[in-house]
């Protein structure tokens, strides 16, 4: 019989709506971060580093990119005869057809899939974050500690812990009280969505919470634990750890990886991130080309200069271009004398020859002002934008544009262009 | 695909002096994030070729390492797939291979259980991007008995280290001769060939019991009067490596843009062995020129006319000028490198001073590298 000691259940499904047009047509653990991984690429390779043979990942919103990059799991080692990599979207059923209305509601409709590796511990994972984490480790604190469930938490500055939800605990680890978003925390401990349950214990939360609407974990199925007097404890985590949820901090994040000594380094050679790369052959830079303080990723061709600015692979940035303070995604082409400033800009995106973007004053963004902020400029994927306008501050563009979608040839600070597909 | 794929990978020669101590040339790296035989196993899968052998002998270690597993290529699969041959000693054999011919010879089992018609056979130190199906269309179309593809002899390069071949107007060989003393000829043989493989058998028992070991002096220069034997003309890029001044040159050749698109913008693609490696990361002092700089790579210095190879670290107030630094090469701070082929895994100490003064220098250090 098959027996998984700890298999992993990863959700990512989320659409990650305050990334705006970075997610208009892929879920967020499909963006790509860093020059060449996509978010997904974080945890996956996490499992297989913490010797995580078996890990669902549960899709839902916009996932071809995400089943595309996955396939079966090659990059990283996850073909495997039993187990590997199951990707888990909803389906039909005889009756209750239903989406995944809620985190622990998606686990809920994959109790078959988990019930064939017949594991003794589960390991529940988010898609959406950036860091590296021995989660063998933490199963053998939760395995000392006798615990029914192990949440992985760490600290955060004390003015900050009131935009999280934080734990409480006692001299040893237990947990005693929850907070969300405490106006006075009495704990700076974040919940970090990282989840080990003994099996039986999940199992049964999730049949007892099966009729709860938009069941979820945080909300649902972790009081419900510690209701039952169940032992809950907290795993404290003091390594990097980064939320990319908002643009300002996806932008910050990718910029992190230029410092000299990144505090988070993709260089050792001990746990390595994995990714699938289409993209082989080695960059070139030009006579011309000037760089300073950047990543860039393979097969990019460089003829222009590139300032603190993380280029990802295939990208061509041509004569006379400047890309400064920006993250520039897989397949974009900036034509020659561009300038571009503090932006943003995803997958096989044109930007034509002399549009200059990240100038004049910053003005909140009319249409979605708590995403498109930070003064960035934000550019969806396989969007066109044509040569020679100009670009404000706190802008988004998403599709095919025009010279006639910019009056005079520019795009004021704070306006945005929203031409394809879904509202982003 | 009609045809089963033969990689001759065993070799090895004095040209391309002490970089051979190290591996086969057709493992030697290439183009920054390639090995020399990616170019003949993706041209095989491009093809829609499913099994193929590569045979092996010289220091096969590095070779192996880079087909350690076949799925890069899309060899991983019921249906075919990778064969690495390297000798053994049989109840009938105790020789290493004596020649291309009776590397064959030692593995015709390998071929005789094939059901493919036909075998496409290629030496796995050439650069070039060819579908073997026109040249098998080619030969069924000309009834050859076999066909050699031929290119002209990459600029800069000596006609004299290949065979030359001589066609009529129909394309049919008229003369061919192995690496000449002399020769005025510019049209070379590739190191490629289409053959049926009944008839590589029977060629190649034959050879055997004769006691002759070399595909091209026992089977193609010899039998070019009695059978068929036909030049498939290639017109697009083609080099091979097998010397130090030829790798060299043709490392450099993807410094132009043209060479650069024909290989890794146009489909299809070359595939390699992935590495995961990060992408590549410039430093303040970090100054690059016309080079190619692959992944992994961190750099604090100048580099001009080069190519870095993967995970490749300049230190601080260096200049790397018309140079190859080859795989997880370590440059400490103020070393000077001009008209060098750095070896792999080299560690080249802070304030050294390498230049080809006649040529290229190759520089092989030995020195520790402590990690922390």
């Amino acid at each position: 019989m098959i027996k998984k000691e700890m298999i992993a259940m990863l959700l990512a499904g989320g659409q990650g709506s305050r990334l705006g047009v970075l997610t208009s047509k892929v879920a967020k653990p499909a963006v790509t971060f860093g020059g060449k991984y996509r978010i997904i690429d974080f945890p996956l390779s996490n499992c297989i580093n913490s010797g995580v043979d078996t890990v669902g990942v549960l899709t839902q919103y916009q996932p071809l990119r995400l089943n595309t990059h996955i396939g079966i799991g090659i990059p990283w080692d996850l073909d495997r005869n039993i187990g590997g990599v199951s990707i888990l979207p909803p389906y039909e059923k005889s009756t209750d057809t239903e989406w995944y209305t809620g985190t622990a509601n998606a686990i809920y409709q994959n109790l078959t899939y988990m019930e064939m590796f017949n594991p003794e511990y589960v390991l529940i994972l988010g898609g959406d974050h950036i860091y590296k984490m021995d989660y063998e480790v933490m199963l053998d604190f939760h395995k000392a500690n006798g615990a029914a469930c192990t949440i992985a938490a760490m600290p955060v500055p004390w003015e900050e812990a009131s935009r999280f939800g934080v734990v409480v605990t006692d001299e040893t680890s237990r947990i005693t009280e929850f907070q969300e978003k405490p106006k006075e925390p009495k704990s700076n401990l974040a919940s970090m969505g990282i989840y080990i349950f003994t099996w039986s214990v999940l199992r049964d939360a999730l049949i007892a919470n099966a009729s709860v609407p938009g069941c979820d974990f945080g909300k649902h199925i972790i009081p419900y634990c510690h209701e039952k007097g169940m032992k809950l404890v907290a795993y404290e985590y003091n390594g990097y750890w980064k939320d990319v949820g908002t643009l300002s901090s996806y932008w910050e994040a990718n910029m992190e990886l230029i410092d000299i000594i990144p505090e988070f380094n993709l260089y050792e050679e001990f746990w390595k991130i994995y990714t699938s790369s289409e993209i082989i052959p080695p960059q070139y830079i030009s006579a011309e080309a000037k760089i300073e303080k950047s990543i860039i990723g393979d097969g990019t061709e460089i003829y222009g200069e590139v300032r603190n600015s993380v280029i990802g692979a295939g990208v061509t940035i041509g004569k006379g271009a400047v890309v400064r303070d920006s993250i520039i995604m897989k397949g974009t082409n900036i034509c020659e004398n561009a300038v571009i400033d503090r932006a943003i800009i995803a997958e096989n995106v044109q930007i034509g020859e002399g549009a200059v973007m990240g100038i004049g004053e910053e003005v909140p963004n009319k249409f979605k002002p708590n995403v498109y902020a930070g003064g960035l400029v934000t550019i969806g994927e396989n969007s066109v934008v044509p040569a020679h306008v100009k670009i404000g501050k706190n802008t988004a563009i998403s599709g095919v544009t025009g010279a006639e979608d910019y009056p005079d040839g520019i795009l004021e600070s704070g306006e945005s262009i929203i031409k394809d597909g879904d509202m982003a | 695909m009609r045809a089963v794929g033969v990689i001759l990978a065993g070799g090895n020669n004095q040209k391309m002096r002490e970089l051979s101590h190290k591996r086969a040339i057709a493992a030697m790296p290439m183009a920054g994030s390639f090995r020399g035989i990616d170019f003949a196993l993706s041209n095989m899968t491009n093809s829609g070729i499913q099994k193929v052998a590569v045979l092996t002998q010289y220091n096969s270690r590095s070779l192996n390492e880079h087909l350690s597993s076949s799925k890069w290529w899309d060899f991983g699969r019921k249906q075919g797939g990778l064969y690495v041959f390297t000798p053994t000693i049989t109840v009938g054999n105790n020789f290493w291979y004596r020649g291309t011919a009776d590397a064959i010879a030692q593995n015709l089992d390998f071929l005789k259980r094939c059901h493919e018609p036909y075998v496409v056979i290629v030496s796995g130190d050439g650069i070039y991007k060819l579908d073997y199906n026109k040249v098998l269309e080619y030969h069924i179309e000309k009834k050859a008995d076999i066909t050699v593809v031929c290119a002209d002899v990459p600029e800069g390069d000596d006609a004299s280290r290949f065979g030359v071949i001589k066609a009529g107007e129909d394309g049919r060989v008229e003369n061919f001769e192995e690496k000449p003393v002399v020769t005025s000829e510019t049209v070379v043989s590739a190191g490629i060939y289409v053959i049926r493989r009944r008839q590589l058998i029977e060629l190649i028992e034959k050879a055997a019991s004769e006691e002759r070991y070399d595909f091209v002096n026992d089977i193609l220069v010899r039998y070019k009067d009695l059978k068929r034997i036909y030049a498939y003309k290639m017109d697009t890029y083609w080099a091979n490596i097998s010397t130090v001044e030829a790798y060299y040159k043709t490392n450099m050749d993807f410094l132009k843009p043209d060479v650069r698109d024909y290989f890794f913008r146009q489909y299809p693609d070359v595939y390699s062995k992935i590495e995961d490696m990060p992408p590549a990361k410039y430093n303040p002092g970090a100054e690059v020129k016309n080079s190619l700089v692959s992944a992994g790579c961190i750099l604090n210095g100048k580099v001009e006319n080069s190519i870095l190879f993967k995970k490749v670290f300049i230190g601080e107030n260096c200049v790397i000028k018309n140079s190859i630094i080859l795989n997880d090469v370590y440059i400490g701070d103020n070393t000077y490198i001009e008209n060098c082929i750095v070896e792999s895994h080299d560690t080249i100490c802070a304030n050294s001073r390498h230049v080809g003064e006649n040529g290229v220098k190759l520089v092989v250090e030995t020195n520790e590298r402590y990690v922390l």
